[in-house]
């Protein structure tokens, strides 16, 4: 049991889909092309109806930046047969990648993607929530560069008094699964996790 | 040892490495030096960071591109090498935001070691354009230059000699001014006038409010109860750094938003509160119909008009002219086309119901104060002078000019800014003008050229262009319209005789140099920047690392090239770049109490200027019209403007309105044969055409046609189709991402995709002005580029 639960939180009524956070990411962990520890998945749907001329809308669409979530329960570190994924006394999740064999089970046990294999080294990588600069007082990359400050960070119990409790979003999986450490500020057209009424819009992206 | 004692000696360490690199001090150094955190979990994670083990400077700089902002960039610079890329780290408060770099920003270190980059000066060696080139050292590049630049002024005259449009570089030692510079005082050249961003709002503006600063600041915003973001995108075309952030606060303080746009941008699914389509090039329509809902629900601000405008109505228009010219006699049908603009009108050329369309009317006039911001992606169109114009009187009609929370519309620039120098580009002899975007026409024909073309100063030119200049810019080819028109001028070596350019890669600009020059890049140079929206701030820019390769700073180059040119002491007046900087930062520093100081600024990076309250546009003229008139003819605000009936052009009406674009519609017959607008948005992961070479942002963002879920239907298009979208001008041949965020009838090809034709010509880059036309708007003679018709299908 850690003392705490380090979490991210992510107002989803601000969150343009810019990427600023993406290349933050990729920039401080300096990963290559097909390695990201954070993505942002556009949910759109909606559709076009004729009216007499007009175009009548029912589109929408939001942006949900993700990476991994830290989880309370992460399935990533059960599923680690060579214990390389342990859980930090703050609740981060971080890869030892001298013990990881590269066996990739923990990149299926996790509903969001975040285990990413490098080819080059033949281990697993992840986000580590900016552990270094957490140690050294600083703001996550990701949250610092958010040109909407649509992001936050803290312990989990905190952000809920702040922000709420909604971590069930579409198209991200049943929160129940993991117990992710995320808070999500609604957007006013998001979606619950089961939707089905909208889809990915960017998957070549993400 | 305490833990406060070794900070400060590793500070000391990192302080005495960072000197060699540039001059700074200890008000710099937090972040600096870094303990390895990892240390405490003896996980092997923490030797990921770079800082962890070796000592690390840490440089600010900024990112100056054309975006409109410009950020804050930290480089971490570690044996030479820039390891990491950090953007502003000062406090972030709403009254002095931090200058917070997007992806774009983020990815600089990518720019500057890319595998791509232009290493050495080259010559052409096979024909113009094809991309032959052979490597030649720095005197032979410059020597050549030298020789035809003097070669073709002797021969044709300074008028010959043109300096291209390019703002590849935003700062202020970057590339166009120095060529700009160089040719001044080597004897002149040919102007233009213009830009490919708002030349027709730039020239339509003034005729309504008597100038182009028509903005209030930033900070305003949340005192709007309504904000009617009329194409205006700052979430993805940022317009000034953190205008977007802005935009939201003004949401978070509770005014609605309402974005109207063909497209679901960004600002419209992460700002907006709603999102109205409508089809592109038909502003006016909707906006003639809301006038039209205000007049006759009586919502209008009459003693505004009456107190501060002419044309509203018959009763304030200009001696002599004939009746039914005023806006009132043109919106209630009672003008020339005897046609009511009623929403029903408007329906069928906006797509917008009629029933919205008058509620977005009452909303507007009924909520005070209530801003209606423009975004300038209208002015680049057929007739780009009209929805400029037609914004202002809607404003002027909710009289909400020159009040906080109001806002004139018009091109919206504001007149604060900070106060700072440049570096001077010097004065020209010629005294010709041309229209920017006629350049490749002045190329053809320029000596047949006169004010019809939009030619000034001059009754004609003595020559056509022979040389140019392209330095730091892709307009040559990519960002030019009808690129296959253009390339076909430009490979004629007997048309334009010499073409230099300064580049970063091998883009389609660079492929048409005779000397092609390695330029050094905003990392590898002292400088400095501000914005050209809201520029509020100043950022140092401290050279980071020694430029790569062979490049140098564009300044070198041009110095250089003024030596052989017999100009060397004029060009440069013994200066460093360096020293420029230190010269135009003076006026900064004899105008601001609290600015810190030359060496303190460097060191910390960013100076903003503060203040006391928001500043509103045209607030005296509110208050007191007859001691503080505009400077329109009247004084007033112009929604007649006798000085445009004066000119009596097609597709220029004395008072704004819709005028149905050629290429518009289906009332165009070439609609039958390419029935869908295609237009080329802002991409995120560009700055125009800047950055499209890094693959982090293509991978991000990849270039792609956007098209609408329904017209895709209807073609049997699935989303990740290979597509040909084409039209007389040229075809490209790109994947398509099917979506549902544009309005049916419209393709989005965002601008700035590198050109790279296929031995059939066919672009498979996916440059958008393959597509666009050469057209210009009425007006201005400005570039209607997003004015286009094209068919797609599967490829």
């Amino acid at each position: 049991m850690t003392e705490q639960q380090m979490a991210f939180y992510v107002d989803l009524a601000a969150c343009s889909g810019c990427k600023a956070c993406q290349i933050a990411c990729k920039d401080k962990n300096d990963l290559d092309v097909g390695i990201m520890w954070r993505r942002v998945v556009e949910y759109v749907g909606g559709d076009w109806t004729r009216s007499g001329d007009a175009w009548v809308s029912t589109v929408y669409a939001y942006s949900v930046t993700v990476s991994c979530l830290h989880c309370e329960d992460a399935p990533c570190a059960t599923a680690c047969p060579s214990s390389a994924l342990v859980k930090r006394d703050d609740g981060v999740v971080l890869i030892d990648e001298s013990r990881c064999i590269g066996c990739r089970y923990c990149e299926w046990s996790c509903p969001y993607g975040a285990l990413q294999f490098d080819g080059d080294t033949g281990k697993m990588t992840k986000c580590d929530f900016c552990a270094d600069y957490l140690d050294e007082g600083k703001d996550p990359a990701c949250v610092a560069s958010c040109p909407m400050r649509a992001m936050d960070y803290g312990p989990l119990d905190e952000l809920r008094e702040r922000y709420g409790d909604l971590a069930e979003v579409a198209p991200l999986p049943d929160p129940s699964i993991s117990r992710p450490a995320v808070v999500f500020g609604p957007h006013p057209d998001s979606r619950a996790g089961a939707s089905t009424s909208g889809r990915i819009g960017n998957l070549e992206e993400v | 040892m305490s833990d406060a004692t070794q900070t400060e000696n590793l500070l000391t360490e990192t302080l005495l490495s960072r000197r060699s690199f540039v001059k700074m001090s200890a008000a710099v150094g937090g972040t600096a030096a870094l303990a390895g955190g990892g240390v405490k979990y003896g996980l092997e994670w923490a030797n990921r960071s770079a800082a962890a083990q070796g000592e690390t400077t840490v440089v600010p700089t900024g990112c100056a591109h054309n975006c409109g902002g410009r950020c804050a960039i930290r480089a971490w610079v570690e044996d030479g090498r820039v390891t990491r890329i950090e953007t502003d780290q000062r406090p972030d408060t709403f009254e002095d935001p931090q200058l917070r770099a997007c992806m774009r920003g983020r990815s600089n270190r990518k720019r500057l070691y890319h595998p791509d980059r232009l290493k050495y000066p080259m010559k052409r060696v096979g024909e113009r354009g094809s991309g032959e080139f052979e490597r030649i050292s720095w005197d032979e590049a410059l020597d050549t230059v030298a020789e035809e630049m003097t070669r073709i002024k002797e021969e044709y005259g300074p008028e010959s000699m043109y300096r291209n449009y390019a703002t590849g570089g935003g700062s202020t030692m970057r590339g166009s001014i120095n060529a700009t510079r160089l040719m001044n005082l080597f004897g002149g050249q040919l102007n233009s006038y213009n830009n490919y961003s708002w030349a027709a709002a730039q020239w339509a503006t003034p005729y309504s409010l008597g100038t182009q600063l028509s903005g209030s600041s930033r900070d305003d915003w949340v005192n709007s109860k309504f904000i009617l973001a009329w194409g205006f995108n700052p979430a993805e075309m940022i317009f000034g750094t953190n205008t977007q952030h802005y935009l939201k606060e003004a949401q978070r303080a509770g005014a609605k938003i309402i974005v109207i746009d063909p497209r679901m941008t960004m600002t419209a699914s992460a700002i907006a509160d709603e999102w109205i389509p409508i089809r592109p090039g038909t502003d006016n329509a909707l906006m003639d119909a809301m006038a039209y809902v205000m007049i006759t629900e009586g919502l209008h601000d009459q003693d505004f008009l009456d107190t501060y405008t002419i044309g509203f109505d018959e009763d304030h228009m200009p001696d002599g002219i004939p009746p039914g010219n005023s806006y009132r006699s043109y919106v209630m049908g009672e003008g020339e086309d005897a046609t009511p603009k009623t929403p029903e009108w408007a329906e069928s050329i906006t797509l917008i119901p009629r029933d919205r369309i008058i509620r977005l009317a009452r909303e507007f006039a009924m909520t005070k104060p209530a801003a209606l911001i423009q975004g300038t992606g209208m002015n680049r169109r057929a007739y780009g002078e009209q929805p400029v114009r037609g914004g202002i009187n809607l404003a002027a009609m909710t009289g909400n000019i020159g009040i906080n929370g109001g806002w004139a519309s018009g091109m919206g620039l504001c007149e604060r800014g900070i106060s700072v120098g440049g570096f001077p580009g010097g004065e020209n002899p010629v005294e010709a003008a041309i229209p920017v975007y006629l350049w490749t026409e002045a190329i053809v024909r320029g000596t047949e050229m006169g004010p019809e073309d939009g030619l000034v100063g001059v009754d004609r030119l003595p020559s056509n262009i022979k040389f140019v200049y392209n330095c730091g810019g892709n307009c040559l080819v990519n960002q030019h319209g009808d690129i296959n028109k253009t390339v076909e001028i430009l490979k004629d070596t007997s048309l334009c005789e010499f073409i230099v350019v300064h580049e970063h890669f091998m883009n389609a600009s660079a492929k048409f140099a005779d000397i092609l020059l390695p330029a050094a890049m905003d990392l590898e140079q002292d400088d400095l920047a501000t914005t050209w929206a809201w520029g509020e701030s100043l950022i140092s820019f401290s050279k980071a690392v020694e430029p790569l390769y062979e490049a140098r700073t564009d300044y070198d180059i041009c110095a250089d090239l003024a030596e052989r040119l017999g100009i060397g002491e004029e060009f440069t007046e013994g200066k460093t770049q360096e020293e420029w900087v230190r010269e135009a930062v003076e006026v900064t520093e004899e105008t601001y109490d609290d600015f810190p100081g030359y060496e303190t600024w460097r060191e910390e990076g960013i100076y903003v200027a503060k203040f006391d309250e928001p500043f509103v546009a045209f607030k005296d003229f509110r208050e007191d019209p007859e001691e503080h008139p505009l400077e329109t003819p009247s004084g007033k605000i112009e929604i007649f403007s006798e000085a445009i009936w004066d000119l009596d052009r097609e597709g220029l009406p004395a008072v704004a309105q819709y005028v149905p674009e050629w290429e518009g519609g289906p009332w165009d017959p070439l609609y039958e044969k390419y029935p869908l607008s295609c237009m080329g948005s802002h991409y995120q992961r560009r700055s125009h055409s800047t950055f499209d070479e890094i693959p982090w942002l293509d991978e991000a963002m990849p270039q792609r046609l956007f098209m609408s879920t329904v017209d895709a239907e209807s073609r049997g298009i699935e989303d990740g189709d290979l597509v040909r979208i084409f039209n007389d001008r040229g075809e490209v041949r790109i994947a398509v991402r099917v979506t549902p965020r544009l309005v049916p009838g419209l393709v989005d090809l965002p601008q700035g995709g590198w050109w790279e034709p296929d031995e059939d010509g066919v672009d498979i880059g996916g440059s958008v002005n393959t597509l666009t036309s050469l057209k210009t708007t009425p007006g201005a003679f400005g570039n209607a580029q997003h004015t286009a018709l094209v068919e797609v299908e599967k490829a």
